[in-house]
């Protein structure tokens, strides 16, 4: 290798890889990338409140007594808050799911669709969660 | 050994496995979507939440396996998420590894778990 060539300062150039969760702020979010975002977000956290969704289950069908101790839970606001927040995540998750579904198959995957399916699923999950929250509570 | 992965049959990516849990997270999403629209639909359109109802829909046979069918696909579609999530995130091996057999065997419980609950009613 010839001296001029040697000597040739090293830029920094840009490293691209896996982008980390620091680099967010830089990125021009898109519906779509909100909906990947919460689709993982929702699944941990339903994943690490399985036991007490199982337990609320469980109160819930084991008989008369246990159905009253888990209404009994529902009245607290946190738990409302908590439930919510779990049916919101699986709403949101289902949604997304079905969502996946489709792009499996081809359908819905052009710039405009696969943006306007996202928006979708943003405003439906929020009306599902709304509608079961309000049965749940005893609106309806 | 017989050498059947040589030429043009030899696998030249991954572990070759990705495949399948692909598929099994598509198949549990497509039970668990059914279960879903079958119990909310029954959920929002009863008179009135109360025991009597919500038990009596747990009691019968075929609601309780499709159930358990549907609570076994949720543990494995969790299994392949979480698994994904441990691989993205936790970088040293044994770390991963200890987080991964942690989730296996916690869902594995939580299988027996939902098994007690569904035949208690």
């Amino acid at each position: 290798m010839s001296e001029a060539v040697k000597e040739v300062p090293r830029k920094e150039r840009p490293h691209f890889s896996n982008i980390h969760v620091t680099d967010l702020m830089n990125y021009r979010m898109t519906p779509s990338a909100y909906v990947s975002i919460l689709h993982r977000v929702s699944g941990a956290v339903m994943f690490l409140l399985l036991p007490f969704v199982l337990y609320l289950l469980q109160l819930s069908i084991t008989s008369e007594m246990t159905f009253a101790r888990f209404a009994g839970i529902l009245e607290h606001s946190l738990a409302k808050l908590v439930l919510l927040g779990l049916i919101w995540g699986y709403m949101h998750h289902f949604c997304a799911g079905v969502r996946h579904l489709f792009m499996d198959m081809h359908v819905g995957i052009e710039k405009d669709s696969s943006r306007q399916s996202a928006v979708s699923v943003l405003v439906v999950s929020l009306l599902l969660t709304a509608l079961a929250g309000l049965k749940l509570f005893g609106v309806f | 050994m017989a050498k059947n992965n040589v030429g043009p049959k030899r696998l030249v990516v991954g572990a070759g496995y990705g495949w399948k849990d692909w598929m099994a997270q598509r198949v549990t999403a497509i039970v668990m979507a059914v279960y879903t629209v079958v119990l909310l639909v029954t959920f929002l359109t009863a008179q009135n939440f109360t025991y009597e109802g919500w038990a009596g829909l747990f009691a019968q046979q075929w609601f309780k396996l499709f159930s358990l069918v549907t609570f076994a696909a949720l543990f494995y579609h969790a299994w392949v998420g979480m698994r994904d999530i441990w691989m993205d995130y936790v970088k040293p091996v044994g770390v991963r590894l200890a987080l991964q057999m942690a989730t296996i065997l916690w869902l594995v419980a939580c299988s027996a778990w939902t098994v007690q609950i569904l035949w208690s009613v």
